[in-house]
């Protein structure tokens, strides 16, 4: 189990870098953090002509706040996510989502914008940008443009980006005013991949009805799955706890094909997904009733 | 064949110079190359935590690395514990405490509990098992190891000098 031959190029801008995607375009694949791109080379299951290696593009780590929001490049470590006080104190539910993501040797090297790119249907990542709104950036032959989290997905390992472009930043914004949130996966071990999992946001009105709620699942198909038909079960209703699991039996209908695996069966995911909304859904009213 | 790349790098506070393969592994690289075969190679998923060492002082997975991507980096593995003959204080905890029976996943632990210690000198047992989470042994069921590694932050912090006994990084 070692990798294939490739060539090797270290660019040290990003320009540099979308000038050799464009060249070698279907034979280069960009190297972030190597923690999921290394496993699939170590078993040949892909075989790049060029590896891109992100790593000496300095203007690429960043961290920085924005109207509220928070930017980040896409070369950014999870653990520089993970200890940023910024973070844990005007994003809590990215700092949640952070500390769910594999371990803390995994995290060291992991970038941010590695996962939001790769699409692993079972990451944390992609599923906290489609339940937040984030806006995704990518730079291309082209020029610049970005992408709604949204339309950012569109299949097993596979988003919006046209092959030459490189996901350059993610722009989180600040979750409202009276907003709760939660973020919940359930795994063999600590650590592993998710089999299913649940980042929700709920906000309450000032008469105690939730006025706005966001559902999104991981883990539970090919790309992450926002639940509106649960999202509307709960919207404009008094919080309680035969709301929660209802919309969770909503979330278990609307599931169209979850992935039966070696990890889980579609029927245990479907299970997980209405469980874990449910309890996610509990957890973020009542953190909504916290910070109101 | 793709021609070798020069890299230049520190290992234990040694610099080396080498002519390495793109694809070739830090991993193999630290073993091979290097003759440094204390890094033990695993499962080479970043599942197993075998491989582990430091890189400018952050545990990561030498098996999920590229020996090109270390080039003016500054690296530590379980050689660079000890100091003249000496075992560093988490070596001698581990013995003292039976925190090993094959010893393979051991230099993996060691790194990663190196990181914890040096970040967290006094760990409560939920920082313990967090930190070691990504570190898998077959042998020991874990227990010995949780003792060694709070007597290794007992060890230090008696030395009150927490990269006491090691290659400083």
């Amino acid at each position: 189990m070692k990798p294939p031959r490739f060539e090797y190029a270290a660019p040290t801008t990003v320009a540099e870098a979308v000038s050799l995607l464009q060249q070698h375009e279907s034979e280069a694949k960009i190297l972030a953090g190597g923690q999921s791109l290394m496993p699939l080379l170590n078993m040949r299951l892909t075989r790049p002509g060029l590896l891109i290696d992100l790593g000496r593009v300095a203007e690429l780590r960043y961290l920085r706040e924005t109207d509220g929001g928070l930017a980040i490049g896409a070369m950014t470590t999870k653990r520089t996510v993970e200890d940023s006080a910024m973070v844990k104190s005007r994003q809590p539910l990215l700092h949640a989502a952070t500390l769910l993501i594999g371990h803390a040797q995994i995290r060291n090297r992991g970038t941010v914008g590695g996962s939001l790119a790769h699409a692993d249907p079972a990451a944390e990542y992609p599923a906290l940008a489609v339940a937040v709104d984030a806006q995704l950036r990518v730079v291309g032959p082209k020029g610049e443009r970005t992408i709604a989290a949204a339309e950012f997905y569109v299949s097993y390992l596979t988003t919006a980006q046209e092959p030459t472009e490189i996901l350059t930043e993610v722009r989180f914004p600040a979750l409202a005013n009276d907003t709760g949130w939660s973020c919940a996966e359930v795994a063999r071990r600590h650590g592993d991949f998710a089999m299913t999992g649940a980042v929700v946001t709920v906000q309450l009105g000032s008469d105690g009805r939730c006025a706005q709620s966001r559902i999104v699942l991981f883990g539970g198909g090919p790309t992450p799955l926002r639940a509106q038909a649960a999202e509307q079960v709960v919207i404009g209703q008094t919080p309680s706890e035969q709301l929660w699991a209802q919309a969770g039996q909503r979330v278990s209908e609307v599931i169209e094909e979850p992935l039966s695996d070696v990890h889980a069966s579609a029927e245990y995911r479907r299970y997980l997904a209405q469980v874990l909304t449910r309890r996610a859904l509990a957890e973020a009213a009542a953190r909504a009733r916290g910070a109101a | 064949m793709t021609p070798p790349r020069p890299i230049r790098l520190t290992v234990n506070g040694v610099s080396y110079e080498a002519a390495v393969e793109p694809r070739t592994t830090l991993v193999d690289f630290l073993r091979q190359e290097l003759g440094l075969t204390g890094t033990h190679v695993g499962c080479e998923q970043g599942a197993c935590g075998a491989c582990t060492i430091l890189l400018n002082g952050q545990a990561v997975r030498s098996c999920l690395m590229l020996a090109v991507q270390a080039d003016g980096a500054e690296v530590m593995t379980v050689e660079g514990l000890s100091r003249d003959g000496q075992l560093h204080p988490l070596q001698q905890a581990f013995m003292e405490e039976h925190g090993l029976q094959c010893g393979f996943c051991t230099p993996g632990f060691l790194m990663s509990a190196y990181e914890l210690l040096r970040q967290h000198p006094q760990p409560t047992d939920d920082e313990i098992k967090e930190a070691l989470g990504g570190n898998l042994c077959r042998c020991t069921g874990y227990m010995a190891i949780l003792k060694s590694v709070r007597l290794a932050a007992t060890k230090l912090s008696a030395a009150h000098d927490p990269g006491a006994g090691g290659t400083k990084t």
